[in-house]
């Protein structure tokens, strides 16, 4: 050992063996980097780069600060109370003036102080038409009254002044519930203007549910499908991924067609006399949670059922032979064994859920709405990328937190169980 | 065989049991078997031979299609698994892998809701009877396998059952270890006093470790007795093929004379011998021999039958020697030779004469060809 280390060990060919090792590492992972670099561009593409535009679009606030540079940082001196002063009025003046013949940057910014007060739109295209003042006219404060009464109130300057910054917390804030009130401070948003908190709510509410229902379900068929002879279990399973084969979209109408009040189960329910009127199945909750959890099933019993068939059998029969009866056996020993498949599939299941569009779309009333529809609503109808965005990061964040407990939680069990 | 009455001494007992899986072949064919409190009894027998179906059957994991099983005298038939305080040992240990070593110990006693004081003086006795006193808080995945073996044979302990079932137990673990953990299996057994029936298909083990062996093939027990006599006195040819190594050599009786009979080899010339399990003259026979039975050159002067071999092939073993003569048809005649009883003058290509006692070559049934 010593002598090792004061001459380092050579190979054959005199170069330190240190030297060649890294020298054939290098090699390795250069070849491994090359084997997945189609991928990582790919994904780079497709998937991070999206997300990265997303996140920046929540916070992104260009279009003020694009048409009035100079006007924002100028009222950076006003106090707050009244109108602000000449200068600052002067310099809003000029660049009205010079956005006059820029539609699309006018119409832009209009819209976007629009979100803050409505009313600003018409308010920003009126003075702009207006433009320009002659300051030998008489003071800037009265022509602008005069132009429309509105800029006598303070509110209008104030959220003209916060847009003095590229990036804003607006849709952030906005997406949950949080208001700026008259003194600048934020605020939780009152419960006749609340909505996205409620939405926030039902989305995870929704998911939990349909979560609990999976593993409700999925749990037991797993179990039967393991004990099962190897080619009848492989048959099954064949039945159990078999909604796969069939887009979403055509499960959902096949949903609608069963579900619905002159559908086939209210049908066979009438004709059978359980029921004098129809039973609403399809367009409410109920539609929608049966939808979801016939759509998501799978993804709870292939993680479970992939856990449990690495389980011996030899571990019951140990318990049971141990002097335990079969039931507390199963949850002392067999169930303790398939918490991170549980945990896998719930996880799966969950996350698929809280971005679910289609199905409450379809299946759901308006209650029965979730927060990906409302992404679609603020690009579609809208377009309204901020908040759209908005949400979108927060579905994002509240995955990642997701899994990031899950992580903690099955890790840890895993170290144990190492 | 030991189809006694019911007396004390024993512990369980089969009864014309027969079990099938698929309604169409008998796995175990018609067991009779009586398993005496306190020994320690070995089922040995090929693979698919029905050994672990009996011992499910035992512990109730399997149910017989047909017969009894009695333990201490009480029907087993309707007595579910769990209450039939039987401790076994898996070949995989099935040690719970979420439960420390400690609590994988106290599973069994707290079942039973002993007082929290004495369960942790039984697991403390336990591991230490198995060695492991520092462990009880590992979990089974950071021990090496013999570390399991032991903690799975304390788990089964511990709880101080009547009769302990193990499974191949020692399947998984090297031949040092394996040899390693047999003794310490006995030894445990001779302290406590506990009856084991142990399943092995080793028969090294089963020799070693056993008071009685009990030799399993197609579903029935071909000969169950103590490990010398199973050697020395084989009751029929695959008792004999399956324990240890023998000659076979074909021949056909040509008439029997109380315990000894005088058979016609098919190879040509005649030899003597014990009866087995022959009757009549004119029956085929497998005629059996031990290596180490045979006598070479002076030493086969005035055994019963002599004949003449040619030397074959020779295999160094060490502390032995083994040769391979053709004699009388057959090819693969083996025969033992002690190192200090070897002549130097040997060669391959070489006549000897051989030559054995009648008593030690045995009569058997014929073995299917
Ligand atoms: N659950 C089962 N269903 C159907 N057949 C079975 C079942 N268990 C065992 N068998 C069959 O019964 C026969 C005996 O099996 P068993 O496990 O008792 O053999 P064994 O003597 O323990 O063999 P091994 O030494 O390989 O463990 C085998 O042919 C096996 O295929
Ligand atoms: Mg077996």
């Amino acid at each position: 050992m010593n002598m090792t280390a004061d001459a380092p060990l050579l190979a054959a060919d005199g170069v330190p063996l240190a030297v060649k090792l890294k020298r054939a590492e290098r090699r390795k992972k250069l070849r491994a980097a090359l084997l997945v670099a189609p991928l990582a561009v790919f994904l780079l593409a497709t998937f991070i780069l999206p997300i990265a535009l997303l996140l920046y679009r929540s916070v992104e606030n260009p279009e003020v600060p694009a048409m009035l540079p100079k006007t924002v940082s100028a009222l950076a001196g006003w106090q707050g109370q009244g109108l602000p002063d000449e200068a600052a009025l002067g310099v809003f003046v000029q660049e009205l003036t010079a956005a006059k013949d820029n539609k699309a940057m006018v119409g832009n910014a209009a819209k976007r102080l629009n979100m803050e007060i409505s009313g600003y739109r018409s308010l920003l295209t009126k003075t702009v038409r207006a433009m320009p003042l002659d300051p030998a006219a008489g003071p800037l404060r009265e022509q602008f009254v005069n132009i429309d009464e509105r800029w006598a109130e303070a509110d209008y300057w104030r959220v003209l002044r916060h847009q003095d910054s590229r990036y804003t917390g607006f849709y952030l804030q906005s997406s949950l519930d949080i208001k700026r009130g008259a003194d600048d401070s934020l605020h939780m948003a009152g419960d006749d203007e609340a909505i996205y908190l409620k939405i926030f709510g039902r989305t995870l509410w929704m998911s939990a549910v349909v979560t609990l229902f999976c593993f409700l379900l999925g749990y037991p068929l797993a179990y039967w499908l393991v004990n099962l002879p190897t080619r009848k279990s492989n048959l099954l399973m064949i039945v159990v991924l078999l909604p796969f084969w069939t887009s979403v979209l055509v499960r959902v109408a096949a949903w609608i067609v069963l579900l619905q009040n002159e559908g086939l189960i209210n049908g066979a329910l009438m004709a059978m006399g359980f029921v004098d009127s129809p039973v609403q199945l399809a367009f409410n909750r109920i539609g929608v949670y049966i939808a979801m959890v016939h759509i998501l099933l799978p993804f709870m019993i292939l993680p479970v059922f992939s856990v449990m068939k690495a389980i011996p059998p030899t571990y019951m029969r140990a318990a049971v032979s141990l002097g335990s009866h079969p039931i507390p056996a199963f949850w002392k020993v067999y169930f303790p064994q398939t918490v991170a498949g549980v945990g896998a599939g719930a996880l799966l299941v969950f996350i698929m859920s809280i971005g679910y569009y289609i199905t409450p779309a379809l299946l759901g009333g308006p209650d029965d709405q979730m927060v990906s529809y409302y992404v679609a609503f603020f690009t579609n109808n809208t377009v309204n990328w901020g908040m759209a965005a908005a949400l979108g990061s927060l579905l994002l964040i509240a995955t990642m937190a997701l899994y990031t407990l899950y992580a903690r939680i099955v890790g840890a069990n895993r170290l144990s169980l190492g | 065989m030991s189809v006694a009455s019911p007396d004390t001494d024993v512990l369980v007992s089969f009864r014309g049991v027969q079990k099938s899986y698929d309604g169409e072949n008998l796995i175990v064919k018609h067991l009779d078997l009586d398993i005496r409190r306190g020994e320690f009894l070995t089922l040995l027998g090929p693979s698919g031979s029905g050994k672990t179906t009996c011992l499910m059957m035992l512990a109730g994991f399997e149910t017989p299609t047909a017969g009894e099983i009695r333990l201490d005298g009480k029907l087993l038939n309707r007595v579910p698994p769990h209450k039939r305080n039987i401790g076994m040992v898996f070949q995989n240990y099935a040690l719970f892998p979420h439960m420390t070593v400690g609590e994988n110990l106290a599973y069994p006693l707290k079942i039973r809701k002993l007082p929290a004081a004495e369960v942790d003086a039984k697991v403390k006795r336990a591991l230490g009877m198995v060695k492991l006193d520092k462990f009880a808080n590992r979990y089974p995945g950071q021990m090496s396998g013999g570390q399991q073996q032991r903690v799975a044979l304390a788990r089964a302990l511990v709880f101080e059952p009547q009769l302990v079932l193990m499974d191949e137990p020692l399947g998984a673990l090297d031949k040092q270890l394996r040899e390693h953990m047999q003794l310490e299996i006995k030894h445990i057994h001779e302290n406590l006093g506990v009856t084991v029936v142990y399943v092995t298909h080793d028969q090294s083990e089963a020799l070693t470790m056993s008071d009685r062996v009990a030799v399993f093939d197609k579903g029935e027990i071909q000969q169950i007795d103590p490990a010398e006599t199973l050697y020395e006195a084989p009751v029929n040819s695959f008792v004999a093929g399956f324990i240890g190594e023998s000659n076979a050599i074909s021949g056909t009786i040509e008439h029997v004379d109380g315990d000894f009979c005088q058979a016609r080899l098919t190879g040509g010339g005649s030899v003597s011998a014990r009866a087995v399990c022959v009757r009549q003259a004119g029956q085929p026979t497998t005629l059996s021999i031990r290596p180490e039975r045979v006598m070479l050159g002076e030493r086969a002067v005035g055994c019963a039958n002599r004949f003449d071999a040619t030397i074959a092939e020779f295999i160094y073993l060490g502390d032995h020697l083994r040769l391979r003569l053709d004699f009388a048809g057959n090819s693969g005649f083996m025969v033992k030779v002690p190192v200090p009883e070897v002549d130097p003058a040997w060669q391959v290509g070489n006549r000897l004469s051989i030559g054995w006692r009648a008593e030690d070559l045995r009569a058997l049934d014929p073995l299917a060809a």
